[in-house]
């Protein structure tokens, strides 16, 4: 190949410390153009906090793998710690999980007061991957750390009356500065029926990836329902009701026509302002289909009977 | 007027400087890895915002000259009206070609059926004309008075930004609701007594 040779080559016309340093720059500027053409996410934050013990584990999310802890733990939505997804994980200090006093009451045998830790003593932990699907049409594959709802509520052993099961969120605006502002009627409060809370798949969880619950994703303890949308996991519980009426739920009582006590995912019911039909993982680009109850379709003997339109 | 006209350069310039250092921000932001986990729906939101913002800002150099007297801020006001264009036309295409990714059944469907993309693709519709006709060629050509008259659009295009924010939003309002309160107050501020003369008596379109 021919080349336009110089009569006086590049090191000679220019310093060497100067000629060196314009490498550097082309290469910095190389670098920098790549890097904007293909943003590759730099090594994920590592898991913090202690480990949980672990006595069994099943993948629940068809075979596919977690999304990476520093995903789970910097995009969420805790409006009692600011309504912006990087505002729980950047506000989670002023929450303290520890020490922390459950109350399981109302339609039950054996109430129970007790602290957080001991209520976790109660029953072996376990690890369940599940899909999580947020009603603003995103979603995650968490691998949780928890029990199962159900052997909670045999231990206080429900009356005949139970019917349904009532969750609270702390109430404490020094903890949970946004419940300072009323975007939402605080507390947070949420609901289930009771074949859905003792459904099997239906979870208390304390940690994710291994480690404790994160105070951005709900610490000590909170709800995992993986076939309803992600606004029914209600945080942080302090207090769990069974009764005999349905009880309210939050989103619900805020905005009436856009959310039903169920939350149940479905493609084919849109939210009024948006669809539901596709979602995006966080991590991937092409937004995927969503699946009826989120790829869950053991649940759907428990709505037998109902109109599926009546589910959100 | 060797000086005046240099002035007027650097105002100028100014002006297209503040309009794409959002743009920069944001490249700086992605090339750092600072979108979040949904960088997606990240730049998305940010685009939305500046449109909005040099909405407003475009607004602002009319009352401000009722107000203080202060004429310079009107040579900037077709360059803030620009770039609010340009962020409009790049969210919706950041919408329609990489949210979305060119599926056109689901665009359609959402521009038809949800009043909040209805609303918002409606601002960017009232905006393109006002872009097609910022130029010196266009003042001249429709007559500064009729000129004037088209560019009003530009209110109709700020009110329907704001709704299509507001209705986008799921229960934190506070955001939009500051939009719809600065962009309320610049266009009331336009109602009343004339603006004041004594300074500038014409400030260019």
């Amino acid at each position: 190949m021919a080349r336009w040779r110089p009569d006086i080559g590049d090191a000679e016309a220019t310093p060497e410390g100067l000629w060196l340093r314009r490498r550097d720059f082309l290469k910095l500027g190389a670098a920098g153009a790549l890097s904007l053409a293909w943003p590759e996410r730099p090594a994920a934050g590592e898991p913090v906090g202690a480990t949980l013990p672990v006595t069994k584990r099943e993948a629940l999310a068809g075979g596919e793998a977690p999304t990476p802890w520093e995903d789970v733990t910097s995009y969420n939505n805790f409006y009692e710690l600011g309504t912006d997804k990087a505002d729980p994980a950047a506000r989670a200090g002023t929450l303290r999980p520890r020490p922390w006093t459950v109350t399981i009451d109302g339609e039950v045998k054996k109430p129970l007061t007790l602290d957080v830790d001991a209520l976790i003593k109660r029953f072996p932990l376990e690890e369940r991957v599940y899909r999580m699907r947020c009603v603003e049409a995103w979603s995650m594959v968490i691998p949780w750390v928890g029990f199962p709802l159900g052997d909670l509520l045999r231990q206080v052993e429900p009356t005949s009356r139970a019917r349904f099961v009532a969750f609270q969120t702390l109430l404490d605006p020094a903890q949970l500065p946004g419940q300072r502002r009323a975007v939402i009627d605080w507390p947070y409060v949420e609901g289930l029926r009771i074949d859905e809370a003792t459904h099997p798949l239906t979870l208390l969880a304390v940690g994710l990836h291994g480690r404790v619950l994160p105070g951005q994703n709900g610490a000590p303890l909170r709800l995992v329902v993986p076939w309803k949308y992600g606004f029914k996991g209600v945080k942080s519980i302090v207090r769990i009701t069974l009764t005999e009426r349905q009880p309210p739920t939050s989103w619900s009582r805020l905005a009436p026509s856009e959310y039903g006590f169920y939350g149940n995912v479905n493609p084919a019911v849109d939210h009024p302002r948006w669809s539901q039909a596709r979602e995006r993982r966080i991590g991937e680009f092409l937004k995927r289909k969503t699946l009826p109850f989120n790829g869950y379709p053991e649940v759907a003997s428990l709505y037998a009977g109902l109109d599926p339109r009546s589910l959100y | 007027m060797a000086i005046g006209a240099a002035r007027s350069r650097w105002i100028g310039a100014a002006g297209w400087g503040a309009a794409l250092a959002p743009l920069a921000l944001l490249a700086a932001d992605a090339a750092a890895h600072r979108l979040g986990a949904n960088p997606i729906e990240a730049v998305l939101n940010r685009l939305g915002f500046w449109t909005l913002t040099f909405l407003a800002l475009s607004l602002a150099p009319t009352p401000l000259q009722r107000w203080t007297g202060l004429a310079w801020p009107l040579r900037l006001r077709r360059r803030l009206g620009v770039a609010a264009f340009a962020y409009a036309a790049l969210h919706l295409s950041w919408y329609l070609g990489v949210d979305q990714f060119f599926d056109l059944e689901v665009v359609v469907a959402d521009v038809v059926k949800r009043p909040f993309i209805t609303v918002g693709f409606a601002a960017l519709l009232v905006l393109l004309p006002l872009a097609v006709t910022s130029t010196d060629g266009w003042v001249r050509r429709l007559g500064f008075a009729r000129w004037k008259a088209l560019h009003r659009l530009a209110y109709a295009a700020a009110l329907l930004g704001v709704v299509h924010f507001a209705w986008r939003v799921k229960a934190d309002r506070l955001k939009p609701t500051l939009f719809a309160v600065v962009i309320g107050v610049l266009l009331l501020a336009r109602l009343g007594p004339g603006p004041r003369r004594a300074q500038a008596g014409r400030g260019s379109p």
